[in-house]
């Protein structure tokens, strides 16, 4: 029994409850320490991650490989720099408690589990273990009625999303006789043994799955739980959630249904091409902009499926690269919204942001790299993320694909244009409340990785490569 | 009398699993009864998982109904703090009401 491949998630799992008890025990104010003590978690499980061993543990439920690791990684830094970003905000908005870092610790610990999960059951418990602290802090601004009714929206989706994956999972146990992803892998390999009931489970699995992404048609969560909830809380969903769903499809599409490529890839075409063409036309209207961001992230999902679709190294080194600056981007973007703070009030109206190039042009600055880079204009980073995202598709031959990606990027670089045009050449509104010192940082460091990425592609795309070659391997 | 076979046990899993669906999405009254078709869904799916156990003479089916048990009383949990929380801002859970945010 080799528990020890498991050590960053037990770690984790154990400073959560740490803080979770030094958080109730004394009379005084322990927010801010369990913010500080929250880091300090994520960056051992980060130590630990890196220094780990390869191989299965738990009677084969679990796996650290090299995917995993590069995976776990993102995710513990996308985890980090929404826990940075949400601090300040939290307190300025009246709703920092010490329980909103634990509840972000237990959900990366669910998320770590997802993307080592190496049997069904693993895969659920995971799944659960992201989505029930997430349900929680969409509601976590409990005087607000509208994140009231985020946090119940998402829970009745969330909840629906994992019943229609269990019974898939169920499914698929029942007609193949294992829960085990190596041997679902060997037994589906054998076209004789994939039956109606395993091909319509793996369906089931997909919707649940689809879901956690927010890909088309499951996607009619996102823009109410992303407007409703904190902005603190959306800049942790749209970041660090999107990479283990995604990882965790990758894992279970290559391994276990990996035999079933011709039943699930037409799915997952049509996956892509619903999200992008959905996030490109139904953003267009949005005056929220944490709602417009909600339509763009379902749009960029669209795009990282596009990997997943054409399948192959290429196709999801394509998929790990784009969200991986996906992450980064979305990480800058919701570090600006959490600046729009007026007279101690969050705006989140797009008008707000007008003539900030005038009173904020550092932080104008900023967004418009993040609005370009998520438009694709080269050279930014989000030009390289969709260049190795339809790459494969056209080299595969999936036109479709291709063709339908580059003029969703068109019509989605009309918001994302409307924005900077808001900026820089409306008529400027009062300047926002100072700027914390954490979001300013988060969001430079995301400002500099979009900008010169052009300069150093290599070691990202080199980590990508690897991790794709380990789970193909 | 017929014998009861795996077929009889995945035609009512699969009658529960549908009345939990319809009852979230045809459900215009209460939150509660929501909450109560979810609970339905993982009932279905652990009938589904003890009878092919059962039929697989294998344990692991058995083992994953109990996770499902233990996660969906976290889950009706949080549902009802939720629930609560909603309630007292709003002083409704009529499933119509929940409509501020939209566009």
């Amino acid at each position: 029994m080799n528990w020890t491949l498991a050590l960053p998630e037990i770690a984790l799992a154990v400073s959560a409850m740490a803080i979770l008890v030094g958080g109730v025990l004394p009379r005084r104010d322990t927010t801010f320490p369990a913010h500080i003590a929250a880091l300090g978690a994520l960056l051992l499980a980060a130590a630990l991650t890196l220094a780990q061993d390869r191989g299965l543990a738990f009677g084969g439920q679990y796996v650290a490989d090299g995917f995993s690791t590069f995976a776990k990684l993102l995710i513990l830094f996308g985890a980090a720099a929404g826990l940075a970003l949400a601090q300040e905000w939290n307190a300025r908005q009246g709703i920092a408690r010490f329980e909103f870092p634990v509840l972000i610790l237990f959900a990366t610990t669910g998320m770590m589990v997802m993307v080592s999960a190496h049997d069904l059951i693993a895969l659920y418990l995971g799944l659960e273990l992201l989505s029930l602290p997430l349900y929680v802090i969409a509601a976590f601004d409990r005087d607000n009625p509208r994140s009231a009714e985020a946090g119940l929206k998402y829970f009745v989706l969330g909840a629906l999303a994992s019943g229609l994956l269990l019974y898939g999972a169920a499914l698929v146990y029942g007609f193949a006789g294992t829960t085990r992803f190596d041997r679902l892998a060997q037994l589906l390999a054998d076209p004789a043994r994939v039956s109606a009931g395993v091909v319509a489970g793996m369906v089931f699995v997909l919707a649940g799955l689809a879901f956690k992404v927010a890909a088309v048609p499951f996607h009619m969560w996102t823009p109410d739980v992303y407007e409703g909830a904190p902005t603190s809380v959306t800049a942790f969903f749209a970041a660090a959630p999107k990479v283990a769903a995604f990882a965790l499809l990758a894992r279970v599409l290559t391994g276990p249904f990996g035999g079933l490529e011709a039943q699930w890839q037409q799915v997952l075409h049509l996956a892509a091409l619903g999200s992008m063409v959905l996030g490109a036309l139904a953003a267009l209207g949005q005056q929220n902009i944490k709602r417009l961001m909600a339509y763009s992230s379902i749009g960029h999902v669209g795009f990282a499926l596009i990997g997943l679709a054409v399948g192959g190294e290429a196709g999801l080194r394509g998929t790990l690269l784009y969200l991986a600056i996906y992450m980064v981007m979305t990480l800058g973007v919701f570090g600006v919204l959490l600046c729009m703070r007026r007279g101690g009030r969050a705006v989140e109206g797009i008008g707000d942001l007008a003539g900030l190039g005038r009173t904020d042009p550092a932080l104008a600055l900023a967004m418009a790299v993040f609005m370009f880079s998520m438009a694709g204009v080269p050279p930014l980073a989000g030009f390289f993320g969709k260049l190795y995202a339809l790459l494969p598709a056209v080299q595969g031959g999936f036109w479709t694909l291709a063709v339908v990606g580059v003029l969703a990027s068109v019509v989605s670089a009309y918001y994302y244009l409307r924005i900077v045009k808001v900026m820089y050449f409306d008529a400027p509104l009062p300047a926002f409340d100072a700027r914390p010192v954490a979001v300013s940082v988060v969001v430079a460091g995301a400002g500099l990785f979009t900008t010169f990425f052009f300069l150093f592609p290599a070691p990202l795309i080199a980590a990508a490569q690897a991790a794709v070659a380990a789970l193909m391997g | 009398m017929a014998e009861i076979g795996l077929a009889h046990y995945l035609v009512v899993s699969a009658i529960l699993f549908m009345l939990g669906v319809f009852g979230i999405f045809m459900n215009r009254r209460n939150v509660i009864v929501i909450l109560m078709s979810v609970e339905l869904i993982l009932l279905s799916v652990t009938l589904n998982l003890v009878a092919f156990s059962a039929r697989l003479d294998d344990l692991a089916g058995q083992v994953f109904a109990m996770f499902i048990l233990t996660v969906a009383a976290a889950e009706a949990a949080i549902g009802l703090a939720i629930v609560v929380i909603y309630f007292r801002q709003r002083g409704t859970i009529e499933v119509e009401d929940i409509s501020a945010l939209k566009g």
